[in-house]
């Protein structure tokens, strides 16, 4: 056959578009997925906001220890985390899962304001002001959303407004069938 | 005019708006002349995860910065260039590395342009001895061609 090579390579060609075109290159892997969650220890927010002098209580993975966890790194001024805040009340209403918020580079004020004015769905919110331990945890772009499992392993990462879709699809089973 | 500035300042208070808004003073690092050398040598070879075609040596994204600082007081510590470059892998993948590792997942990036190039170069010289092997046994099996006939054509 006199087309046969062209075909072939035709094919190939189809095949990588086909495979690439649909990938997301925003979208990265994380090599924590498999391995323990990366230590951390960041001051919880109370509230109602306790008095100036008060320091707030530190918290670390210790504290987390025994239930599956959404880990869910927001912020008052990203665009994706407004999108994202009303499934995750529905989360919390539900009592599906535990959500950790951690407040990504925001200020106290904005943060209780934020959270004031649309509702707090998370068990506690962990404020990590200087963003270390966001990239102790490859955060590149808030909203990220984790699934720690009850001894404390990484399952899965969510990059991007955390949808129905995603949570029906990805981390539902994963919490389904951790121990 | 007032109509345009004010659109202006809109648009440019949307794009700064998912940027965080604080920002926490940290501490100087002085580094030595050499550890400046080093420092310079690693940050155009480290990506920034935010805008994905610049290197951390380029980039004013704030994670950009904030891991500039990171790698800035790592070599302050007197960390190599690998294990600076590990530090990020463990948190972001080989992404971050402009020259990815070579190993079986990465095989087919590093080998397969040359492989490309190799299978072209077969198909090329299998093409041309194609044709000149045809050349040559058309002209070996073409029929002598008739004396009368030729002279025929050159008198004409």
């Amino acid at each position: 056959m006199r087309y046969t090579i062209p075909l072939l390579v035709l094919g190939v060609l189809l095949a990588f578009f086909a495979v690439g075109l649909r990938h997301d290159p925003r979208i990265l892997p994380s090599p924590l997925i498999g391995k323990a969650a990366p230590a951390f220890s960041l001051p919880a927010l109370e509230f109602p906001q306790p008095e100036a002098t008060a320091t707030p209580p530190l918290k670390g993975n210790a504290d987390f220890l025994g239930k599956p966890l959404l880990v869910n790194f927001f912020a008052s001024w990203c665009a994706g985390c407004q999108i994202e805040h009303p499934f995750l009340m529905s989360l919390a209403k539900a009592g599906a899962v535990t959500l950790v918020g951690v407040d990504y580079k925001d200020a106290d004020v904005d943060v209780r304001q934020w959270l004031g004015s649309r509702g707090n769905p998370y068990a506690p919110v962990l404020a990590d002001l200087d963003g270390r331990a966001g990239i102790d945890w490859g955060v590149y772009g808030v909203p990220e959303t984790f699934v720690i499992s009850a001894s404390g392993q990484v399952l899965h990462k969510h990059v991007g407004a955390l949808t129905p879709d995603a949570w029906e699809r990805d981390i539902k089973p994963l919490l389904a069938a951790a121990p | 005019m007032s109509l345009l500035r004010g659109i202006c300042l809109l648009l440019l208070a949307a794009a700064f708006s998912a940027q965080p808004q604080v920002t926490v003073e940290k501490p100087a690092i002085e580094l030595t002349a050499a550890q400046e050398a080093r420092l310079a040598e690693l940050l155009p070879d480290l990506r920034c995860l935010v805008c994905q075609n610049e290197s951390l040596a380029e980039s004013r994204a704030p994670l950009a910065l904030d891991l500039k600082y990171e790698v800035r007081s790592l070599v302050a510590q007197g960390k190599s260039a690998s294990e600076i470059k590990h530090y990020l892998t463990d948190r972001y993948g080989d992404f971050v590395l402009f020259r990815p590792p070579f190993d079986p997942r990465t095989w087919l990036l590093w080998i397969g342009p040359f492989a490309l190039v190799l299978l072209g170069l077969l198909v090329l010289v299998r093409q041309i001895r194609s044709t000149r092997r045809a050349a040559a046994r058309a002209a070996t099996t073409a029929k002598p061609a008739d004396p009368a006939a030729l002279k025929k054509l050159l008198d004409e």
